[in-house]
Order: C-alpha cells, then sequence, then structure tokens
C-alpha cells in the first residue's frame, strides 16, 4: 500500500493569535509550529495500515523552508520519506493543484489528510484535491478500513454516522476517531535521529493560480466583563437569560 | 447573472440551515439585482414552495433516488449554475454541505470561501468575512474568479423571511456517472438527541465533573432545557463522553444561542470551539478559572450543589411562562 499523508505547518493549538502589517498578515512571532492535528491523526493511522499490510508512507507539504522542522517530525514519528512542494501555500486552490500534481506522478494507493488545518480551517484542500484527480473523497472520516483493494469509511452526517465504500484509489479527509489521542506517536530520541537521515525531497511548484484573496484580518469583538450570580440565587440566571439575553 | 442556492433536505425534510442558506442567497441577489434559484435534490417531503418565503425566486427540484454523492450533487449544482448564468453559488457548511463544496468549486471553476459569517461586504468582487484560526480570528476574503462558492457557517447569519415567487420547476440535469465518489452502504441515525451543532442550547461539561457516572445532573439540565449535551477535550479523551460530544478547537466547533459550560476551565482550545456562542453561561468552584473572562454570566460554585438548582430554577421559569 502506498500512502500519501498530506500535513500541514500550523500554529500550536495554545497559540494566541495575532496580526501585523496593519492587519494584513498573521504575526508569526513566538508562535510555535506543529504538525497540523487533524493530520497527525491521519499519519498515525497510515502508520497502522504499513504495519499491518505493508507498503511505504511519504509525507507531502507544500510550503517554504520553514516548515522543514514539521515535516521532520512526521519522519520522526515514522513516515518513510518527505516531499516538500517549495511554495507559499497562499490558498487552496493552489496547494490543491500542488498536491493533485504529485500524486498524478506517483501511484499512490491512498491519500490521507486532516479534515482541516487549525490556521485557516478552510477544509478545502483534499476535496478540490480528489476533484482534480477524480477521486472518491470523503470528509470528516472517523473510521478506516482497507480490505485489499477496497476502503470502507465512517463519517459523521448531521445527526448520525454514514458508512461508504469505494475501490482505491481514494482521497480521505480525517480526525479524531481515525485513531485516538493516545495513540498519537511521541517521536523518540531514536525515530528523531533516523528522521535525519530519511529523504526529504524539495519539488519545485507547478504553474496554478490562486482564486481568493485576504484582504484583511482582525479579532472577535472581545466580551463585556462577566455578570457573576450567587450561587445561591440562581434563578437570577434564569430570569438575565430570559429577559436580558433572551435565549430561554 | 444570478445566485444558486443548495437547499439540503434530511429526509425529504428542510431544516433551519436550509432556510439560513436560502435568505443568505436571496438577501445577496437583492443586493446584486439578480434572480435566487434554489435547488433541492431527491424527493421531498416538505414542500419547495415553501421556500418562498425565505426569498427564492424560483425552485428547482431534482429527481434524485440514491444515497448522497458529493461529486454528483456538485455536478447537479453546477449544472444550474452554467444554465442560469449563475456567478455565485450558496452552501451551507453542513457534514454534507463540506463534502460538495471543494468538488463544486473545482467542477465550476469557482473560488471557493467556506466559513462565511456574514452577507458579503461587496459582490463585485465578491468580499466576505470568514472565521480563521478556529475563530480566533477573522478575515475579509475577497474572489478573485469569475464564479465564487461560499458555504457558510450553520447558525451564523440566521434566518431572514424575504417574500418572493418561487415558482417550484423540475431540473434539467443529469447524474454524471463518470465522477467517482464513495458508495454509501449504511446511515445510522443518532435518534432522540438534539445533533450538536444544530443546537440552539447546549449544556457541556468537563473534568469538574470528577465521573462519568455524575453527568445525569448534566443530563437533568439539558433535558429541562431541551439543549444539546456537550464535553471537554479531557473528558472525551479518556472515554468519559463520546466523541461526537467534543467540542473545542479540533473537535466540532458550535455557535448556539446559549453554551452552559459546567466544571469546563475554558483552556484557549476549548475557546475556540465554543466563543462564537451567542451567549456564555460558566458554572465553576475557581473563580480564577479563565473561562469566565469569555463568559456573559458566571456562577462560583460547585456543579453539584449548582446544576441541581439551576435545574428546578428552569422547571419553575418554564411553568410560570
Amino acid at each position: 500500500m502506498k500512502i500519501l499523508v498530506c500535513i500541514s505547518h500550523v500554529p500550536d493549538t495554545t497559540s494566541k493569535i495575532n496580526f501585523t502589517n496593519n492587519n494584513t498578515a498573521f504575526d508569526t512571532n513566538g508562535v510555535q509550529f506543529v504538525i497540523n492535528p487533524y493530520d497527525e491523526f491521519g499519519l498515525t493511522r497510515a502508520l497502522w495500515i504499513k504495519e499491518k499490510q505493508g507498503g511505504s508512507v511519504t509525507v507531502a507539504n507544500v510550503g517554504t523552508s520553514v516548515t522543514e522542522p514539521t515535516i521532520r517530525k512526521a519522519l520522526a514519528i515514522g513516515a518513510d520519506d518527505a516531499i516538500r512542494i517549495d511554495a507559499d501555500p497562499t490558498d487552496a486552490f493552489f496547494v490543491a493543484k500542488q498536491l493533485a500534481a504529485l500524486v498524478q506522478e506517483n501511484n499512490y494507493d491512498i491519500v490521507i489528510c486532516g479534515q482541516e488545518s487549525i490556521d485557516y480551517n478552510g477544509g478545502q484542500v483534499p476535496g478540490m484535491m480528489a476533484a482534480l484527480l477524480n477521486w472518491p473523497f470523503v470528509n470528516g472520516c472517523t473510521g478506516l478500513e482497507l480490505e485489499g483493494n477496497s476502503a470502507t469509511v465512517t463519517r459523521d452526517i448531521d445527526g448520525g454516522k454514514e458508512t461508504s465504500k469505494t475501490e482505491l484509489p481514494a482521497v480521505i479527509a480525517g480526525k479524531k476517531g481515525l485513531v485516538e489521542e493516545k495513540d498519537l506517536r511521541i517521536p523518540n530520541m531514536r525515530g528523531i535521529m533516523t528522521a535525519r537521515t530519511k529523504p526529504l525531497t524539495v519539488r519545485p511548484a507547478v504553474e496554478a493560480s490562486k482564486q481568493t484573496n485576504i484582504l484583511n484580518f482582525d479579532k472577535p469583538a472581545s466580551k463585556a466583563a462577566v455578570k457573576l450570580i450567587d450561587k445561591e440565587n440562581v434563578a437570577e440566571l434564569v430570569r438575565l437569560l430570559h429577559e436580558e439575553a433572551k435565549v430561554i | 447573472m444570478s445566485v444558486i442556492i443548495f437547499a439540503e433536505n434530511w429526509e425529504g425534510k428542510f431544516k433551519k440551515a436550509t432556510y439560513e442558506a436560502v435568505s443568505y442567497g436571496a438577501r445577496v441577489a437583492q443586493t446584486m439585482g439578480t434572480p435566487a434559484i434554489v435547488v433541492t435534490i431527491g424527493n421531498l417531503s416538505d414542500d419547495a414552495k415553501s421556500l418562498a418565503k425565505y426569498g427564492a425566486t424560483k425552485t428547482i427540484t431534482v429527481a434524485y433516488n440514491e444515497s448522497f454523492n458529493n461529486a454528483v450533487f456538485a455536478s447537479i449544482l453546477n449544472q444550474v449554475a452554467q444554465q442560469n448564468d449563475g456567478s455565485l453559488i450558496i452552501v451551507s457548511g453542513t457534514n454534507n454541505g463540506k463534502m460538495i463544496a471543494p468538488s463544486l468549486a473545482i467542477q465550476a471553476d469557482a473560488a471557493l470561501i467556506t466559513n462565511a459569517i456574514a452577507l458579503p461586504e461587496s459582490t463585485s468582487p465578491i468580499k466576505v468575512k470568514r472565521t480563521v484560526f478556529s475563530s480566533k480570528g477573522l478575515a475579509m476574503y475577497q474572489s478573485d474568479a469569475a464564479r465564487t462558492v461560499i458555504s457558510i457557517v450553520p447558525n451564523s447569519v440566521g434566518v431572514a423571511e424575504v417574500a418572493a415567487a418561487g415558482d417550484v420547476e423540475p431540473a434539467n440535469t443529469t447524474a454524471d456517472a463518470s465522477l467517482r465518489a464513495f458508495n454509501v452502504e449504511k446511515v445510522d441515525r443518532v435518534t432522540g438527541k438534539i445533533p450538536l451543532p444544530e443546537a440552539e442550547l447546549v449544556v457541556s461539561a468537563g473534568r469538574g465533573m470528577k465521573a462519568p457516572e455524575n453527568w445525569n445532573i448534566i443530563e437533568s439540565l439539558a433535558t429541562e432545557l431541551g439543549a444539546a449535551t456537550a464535553c471537554s477535550k479531557p473528558v472525551s479523551d479518556i472515554g468519559w463522553r463520546p466523541h461526537r460530544e467534543h467540542v473545542g478547537q479540533t473537535g466540532i466547533q458550535i455557535n448556539p444561542n446559549l453554551y452552559i459550560a459546567v466544571g469546563i476551565s475554558g483552556a484557549i482550545q476549548h475557546l475556540a470551539g465554543v466563543s462564537a456562542s451567542k451567549t456564555i453561561v460558566v458554572i465553576n468552584t475557581d473563580p480564577e478559572a479563565p473561562f469566565f473572562k469569555a463568559a456573559d454570566y458566571g456562577i462560583v460554585g460547585d456543579a453539584f450543589d449548582v446544576v441541581p438548582k439551576l435545574t428546578e430554577a428552569i422547571k419553575a421559569y418554564k411553568a410560570n411562562n
């Protein structure tokens, strides 16, 4: 099984988000970057597949050289090799075009991604890639079983779950459930050492336009100070929820 | 020109997210001075004509008896867009909407802007505000393409009534068999519970509950309110509650009208998933819990004491109103 795992290089979940250049750019100052958590579930699931039925796990990232520590971490966790497509990931369409071009040149059996990145949260790249390739696509995938050349997946739907099946190849956009939080692997010293010598190929970007532009950023309005209600007077809370907040 | 709107149905029925998408599209169409053309796919038990109330200039009903197929649904919407010179296509960011939108953007050669939370600031070019960084930030996106797909966050813009003709006509579209997709084998519906992303009221609890068996007081409060239940990440990770209840940055992001957080300290990752809630109530023993800074109302106290009292107070309020 030849598996491609697409990873994004994103601010750690604890990061405080600030903007710079007159609110036109994300301020990376002091921000710790990590593998996108949704992608990490997919990477771990990919390693399980490889361990069970053999094959290889390649990680791909569209980014400039700043993303290499994140890619090395994926190698330390257990991916066999990595490809960095050397470009600024300006928008989802551009990134999807890059990844689709990579997939077209290599015979991957399955592409596993996170359902969204925790920076721009577009949730667009996996679906666009699948559409460009005309491959079956599942989003929000919480279960993946492979048998021979077929894949059975589970995803959340509004008010339930859906199970579906396809012949490979396919694009999977997953989340927790692909593996559990406790299954995530922390790179050990040996992993970190071997990651240094694993192949990380840098590939030039293919020609692609972008379709969207960010004009500016801002932050959600901050809340007014909390109104504290005495614990012996919860009826007052109910009154406020009804009369002031008008939510009940 | 026209605005094309996907009016999703669930086993034949429309939901609030459908009406929200239709009225969003209709309002944009009004600004643009173009018709709002609504598309339904599959058999309906609700009346397609009812979408007129939310601004459908015309509703095109597509006969379709198969299971959900993101590529085919996208292709149908694209065909309607091509037939009607649709320059803007609106979908709701439901679970299915999230699967359709990227396929549609590729098929229609359109720019895609997901997670929109407001009407466009401009329609030529399309400029619309959306959330980024898991709702820790907002960004104004501009479409650089001739055609644009906007996917809106459910319950972010709200439903508006916009009177329109809403004549219903059958579609002239085909299901393109060359498009590859997963084949649905089985659908399991959770019955009797309000799905979390659709809930207008949510009662959520965290490690402060001490043990999974203590959730009965949370369930009672939720039942009394008619609310959905949710939980923090640690609680879902240790298996006290199912994953589908985990709200936060890497769980479900929600924006209910009321979010009551019990025994949740309010880590930044949790806040990222719930901060879009219109009203937040925090109940915590620790007055220094960071969640109080993000809350509208707070009670410093023990959940085991406060929550049952709150349930009683809601019951009393309901009896008097």
